[in-house]
């Protein structure tokens, strides 16, 4: 079977001409290295050829070569070559020599950041920014801008996991001397794992020049963490002592080989006192670690509620406030989501500024939708609601169907912002996401902007008038039907503004809104049929009760728990958390 | 990926093509040409994978067809929806066979709609090439198995990590169907006779379409930070994984901490993803859009020209109906017919190229043999190969890891002729598959 092979090897040194300078030839080594010592990085590659061509016509002059591989000649430049076009192990080898060369550090960072491209014209390395026509390109050595080109003009240098890995601890020894302290904290914690003897070395003389608090303590754990292996039995002592109050993972885990036994039974420490301290310490550390576990399980329940809201509140006006049972409910928030992926293919460069543009606009797309649907179906099924039901959910067949034949069957790609990616790292045991976080504070947003409506606007006013009595509010001038359009349309901008928050976390695809229309019914009901904050409550009852569950019950059995329990509390409250009181309500 | 412009166009399109098919189904020139049926859902959860094979087996049709047809007859491709439904795919099967009276079929994606097709297609004695990779445990005299099973597969991206990664902890993460538990079942099995303790495996399954994973991911990065490097094999099928690894990449989970390996993920579902957060994980299959051969960069051009499509992507199953296909074509031309008796013993032998290296033989038990090939995902959506088999695995229906399966053998050659043989008792079990 054939290997996949790089199509263009490098050219081994021998290949260029290069050949080992023999003792014997002091002069030749001499004009060698001052010839190089002169070159500069951009023309290298022409002026080794001339160099090796020379070479060889005066060592063949002189007398027959012993083939040796000649390393000496500008090794960097010869690391940029073997970067360029070489296979996945010559990449390693040269990322090992680019290490100790200041030179490579932006290089590096581009290449590890996915930015570094082969400009193929020149046979040379570049870092390439994707803009509108192609990319923009700069020497990855010296910082100056180059031409820009079109996308088939450059070629990405790929990396496997084993290769990133080695540069992010390159880059971290080579930044623990930039001026910005959270790039050399973060230097010194990609230094972290498996820490060799050098880049101790590095750290220990590195503190005594720190000034920054926090890079500080990072480096200090690490030299501490080294003393627990250390012979010194009071050192490892001081060690625990100054470590039990880190809430930090390495700590633990280090701890905990203190106190482990052996295959054969034996503590792997052998004084008793040392691993008495490791075992308080390790039982104080824990008990943190379960406070912050119970943080984080509320925190996923509440963002998980925040989405269950967010799908759920458009249904409560549609279904809970118009009494209409909307099965396109889901599709609508499909639409939603669709929209904001082809606000990203507008605006293909500012992906956050196409994601906040997206809420407007899915709100009038999803909208505009919805008071179709009212004015074309809906308001001639009024008071029947089995066949709303039918014909609804028709309606979302027809929806999805229409997206498969625009948009194609296939999922389409959401990007998302760089400020809603990653997390908030508080300590080692608690982090909490930032595209949950986003959706949690926009579900109560959306959810004050929706109250304010009902409470606060003409339209509110009108809505609630005819959700009570529509008779009545007809007898006292309200056009009921414009009020129904507007009302559906409100509901169903909300579903699409729901959609903008789901594309975010989940696929965009012609099956969104199925996922969620159970879930949103279900939230409706349980909250209590035409009350907005029970909706509210509901739904994060539900988020919270489904991540306690979670972890004990599986993922599975812990959705098939919270149905039960609500089968079981809609049998003893069939009007939900919050029923509506009054007349209205009873008929 | 498709840009939304000209809708209204591709809408009338759509339109003119359905009419086109159902044309096409229409039996009138029933005598002189050979009728393959094509089953894939084109509506539905599964339309987003399987429409793909539909055009896929359109286009090895119509090459065929432009080569001078099959036995100096047309191919004629006929399309049914089975519409993600599973009961379905059992109604058109029937269909297909006693009404148009196909030679044999091509389709199913999920192991659930294999598992409704089989009676029928055993019934009315067919032929069913089935694509996808699969669970195994199972050797049918009428479905071929193009697909990998769990040798070919699951268990090659398990010894990768063990061997070149020395990953020490596993994470078994599925979704809740039968593809994924007896996936896991054997690799469990296979984790614990190399010596991996219980306590470092950690099991988890989810429901279809799961998508919220941050309990489960949070589990994750807790099992995974004792220090011992773990890595995540993942069989979470199609939809559920891109919230999965969105999550994966917001918890600060890289690849270089805790790799995933996934058996579901391919250049196709890869389109449809933001690939920010997959940069380095890994995926398991026996066929790469980016394998270097000659054989492949024809046909990845021969798909983009029929799809019209510069864009377009090349998967795995698909490299699956080309082999399939080809190997039927192979059996029809060696037995002079397409009766499905004379096929069926045919096309055991039969070999043909593999796309990404080696050659591919049909086997007695009726899977193939092909390399495996682990591929890291890159930001363009594409696989780098990191480590691939020096030689084909040959395709074993009855897993060797579990208990039950050890004794049993397939073999469709006489004299066994039995899908389900117990070498032990030395006897074919009534069980057809």
């Amino acid at each position: 079977m054939k290997t996949p092979t790089f199509k263009s090897r490098l050219k081994t040194p021998s290949d260029l001409g290069l050949v080992a300078v023999q003792p014997s030839a002091p002069l030749l080594l001499l004009v060698a290295i001052s010839t190089l010592a002169r070159c500069e990085i951009g023309g290298v590659f022409k002026r080794l050829a001339t160099l090796g061509c020379l070479l060889t016509a005066l060592l063949i002059f002189n007398q027959p070569l012993v083939a040796q591989e000649q390393t000496a000649a500008e090794p960097f430049a010869q690391a940029l070559e073997l970067l360029r076009q070489g296979s996945m192990q010559e990449r390693e080898q040269a990322i090992e020599q680019l290490s100790g060369d200041m030179r490579s550090l932006s290089l590096l960072q581009a290449l590890q950041d996915g930015k570094l491209f082969d400009f193929k014209a020149q046979s040379k390395l570049v870092i390439a920014q994707e803009i509108d026509t192609g990319y923009s390109l700069t020497d990855p050595l010296n910082g100056t801008a180059l031409p820009n080109v079109e996308r088939s003009e450059v070629g990405k240098i790929n990396l496997n996991n084993k290769l990133r890995g080695n540069i992010r601890k390159i880059v971290g020894q080579l930044q623990l001397n930039a001026p910005n302290a959270s790039v050399r904290l973060a230097a010194v914690k990609a230094m972290n794992t498996d820490i060799d003897e050098k880049a101790l070395a590095l750290l220990k003389s590195h503190l005594t020049n720190e000034s920054d608090e926090a890079v500080k303590q990072a480096i200090q754990k690490i030299l501490l963490l080294q003393d627990l292996n250390s012979s010194d039995k009071a050192l490892r002592i001081a060690a625990i002592e100054a470590l039990k109050d880190l809430d930090s993972q390495d700590v633990v885990n280090t701890l905990q080989v203190i106190i482990d036994k052996d295959a054969d039974g034996n503590y792997l420490e052998s004084d008793s006192d040392v691993r008495n301290l490791a075992e308080a310490a390790l039982i104080k550390i824990r008990e943190r670690m379960q406070a912050y576990a119970a943080v984080e399980t509320v925190f996923f329940g509440l963002s998980l509620g925040a989405v269950l809201v967010l799908a759920a509140i458009g249904l409560a006006i549609t279904f809970g406030v118009m009494g209409i049972i909307n099965m396109a409910h889901g599709e609508l928030m499909m639409l939603g989501a669709y929209t904001t992926y082809v606000m990203q293919q507008l605006l293909p460069n500012h992906l956050g500024t196409a994601l906040i543009l997206s809420i407007p606009m899915a709100f009038l797309v999803a909208a505009l939708v919805g008071i179709a649907i009212e004015r074309g179906i809906i308001r001639f099924l009024y008071g029947r609601p089995l066949e709303t039901l039918l014909a609804t959910f028709g309606v979302s067949l027809f929806l999805q169907q229409s997206v498969r034949s625009i948009f194609s069957p296939l999922n389409r790609s959401v990007s998302t912002p760089e400020w809603m990616s990653g997390s908030w790292q508080i300590n080692d045991f608690l982090s909490l996401t930032w595209n949950r976080f986003y959706i949690l504070i926009f579900c109560l947003l959306v959810f004050t902007a929706l109250l304010q409506i009902l409470k606060r606007t003409k339209l509110g006013l009108e809505v609630r008038a005819v959700a009570q009595n529509r008779g009545m509010a007809r007898a006292m001038g309200i056009p009921t039907a414009r009020v129904d359009a507007l009302t559906f349309g409100l509901g169903s901008g909300i579903a699409g503004v729901a959609g903008v928050a789901l594309s975010q976390i989940t696929n965009v695809g012609p099956n969104l809104g199925q996922a969620y229309i159970v879930d949103s019914f279900m939230v409706v009901v349980f909250g209590g049929v035409g009350n907005l904050f029970g909706t509210l409550v509901a739904g994060f009852t539900l988020g919270i009760a489904n991540k306690v569950l979670e972890p004990y019950a599986g993922a599975v059995l812990a959705k098939i728990l919270v149905l039960v329990f609500i089968i079981l509390f809609i049998q003893k409250r069939p009007r939900g958390l919050f029923p509506q009181k009054g007349r209205a309500a009873e008929s | 990926m498709q840009k939304p412009n000209n809708p209204f166009r591709k809408l009338v399109m759509s339109a003119a093509l359905s009419t086109l098919l159902f044309a096409s189904t229409t039996p009138a020139n029933a005598e002189d040409t050979i009728k393959v049926g094509v089953l894939h859902s084109l509506s539905g959860t599964m339309a987003i994978s399987e429409t793909t094979l539909k055009d896929t087996m359109l286009m090895l049709i119509d090459e065929q067809n432009k080569k001078g047809g099959l036995l100096g007859k047309k191919l004629e491709a006929v399309v049914v929806d089975p519409a993600s439904n599973w009961p379905l795919f059992a109604e058109k099967a029937r269909e297909l066979i006693t009404k148009d009276k196909v030679a044999s079929i091509f389709g199913c994606w999920t192991s659930v709609s294999r598992k409704s097709v089989l009676p029928v297609i055993e019934e009315l004695n067919s032929i069913l090439f089935y694509p996808v990779q699969y669970e195994g445990e199972e050797s049918s005299k009428n479905v071929f198995y193009t697909g990998a099973a769990p040798n070919q597969q699951a268990i090659p991206a398990v010894d990768y990590l063990m061997n070149d990664l020395k990953v020490q902890r596993w994470v078994l993460a599925g979704t809740d169907y039968v593809y994924p538990r007896t996936t896991n079942k054997i690799l469990e099995a296979y984790l614990k006779a190399k010596g991996v303790a219980a306590k470092d495996i950690m099991i988890n399954y989810t429901p279809f379409g799961h998508s919220d994973w941050q309990s489960i991911v949070s589990d994750i990065k807790k099992f995974g930070s004792t220090g011992k490097k773990t890595a995540v094999v993942s069989t979470i099928n199609g939809d559920a994984n891109v919230p999965f690894y969105k999550e994966l990449g917001n918890q600060g989970i890289s690849a270089e901490k805790i790799p995933v390996v996934a058996f579901s993920v391919g250049e196709e579902e890869l389109s449809g993803m933001d690939t920010k957060p997959l940069v380095g994980h890994l995926a398991a299959w026996n066929y790469f859009m980016s394998v270097d051969t000659t054989k492949n960069a024809a046909f990845i051009q021969q798909w983009k020209d029929y799809i019209k499509n510069p864009k377009r992507v090349t998967n795995d199953p698909m490299e699956a109906h080309y082999i399939g296909f080809n190997m039927w074509v192979k059996a029809v031309e060696k037995a002079g017919t397409t009766d499905a008796d004379a096929v069926q013993k045919a096309l055991i032998g039969v070999e043909f190229p593999n796309l990404s290296g080696g050659v591919a033989k049909m086997l007695p038990n009726h899977h193939i043999s092909k390399p495996v090939l682990i591929g890291e995902i890159q930001g363009d959506g594409q696989f780098v190969t990191v480590w691939q088999t020096n030689k084909v695995i040959d395709g074993d229906a009855w897993s060797d890891f579990l208990p039950d399966s050890k004794p049993i053998i397939a073999d469709w050659t006489a004299p066994i002729s039995c899908g389900n043989y117990n070498t032990k008792t030395k006897k074919c079990s009534g069980q057809n598959y």
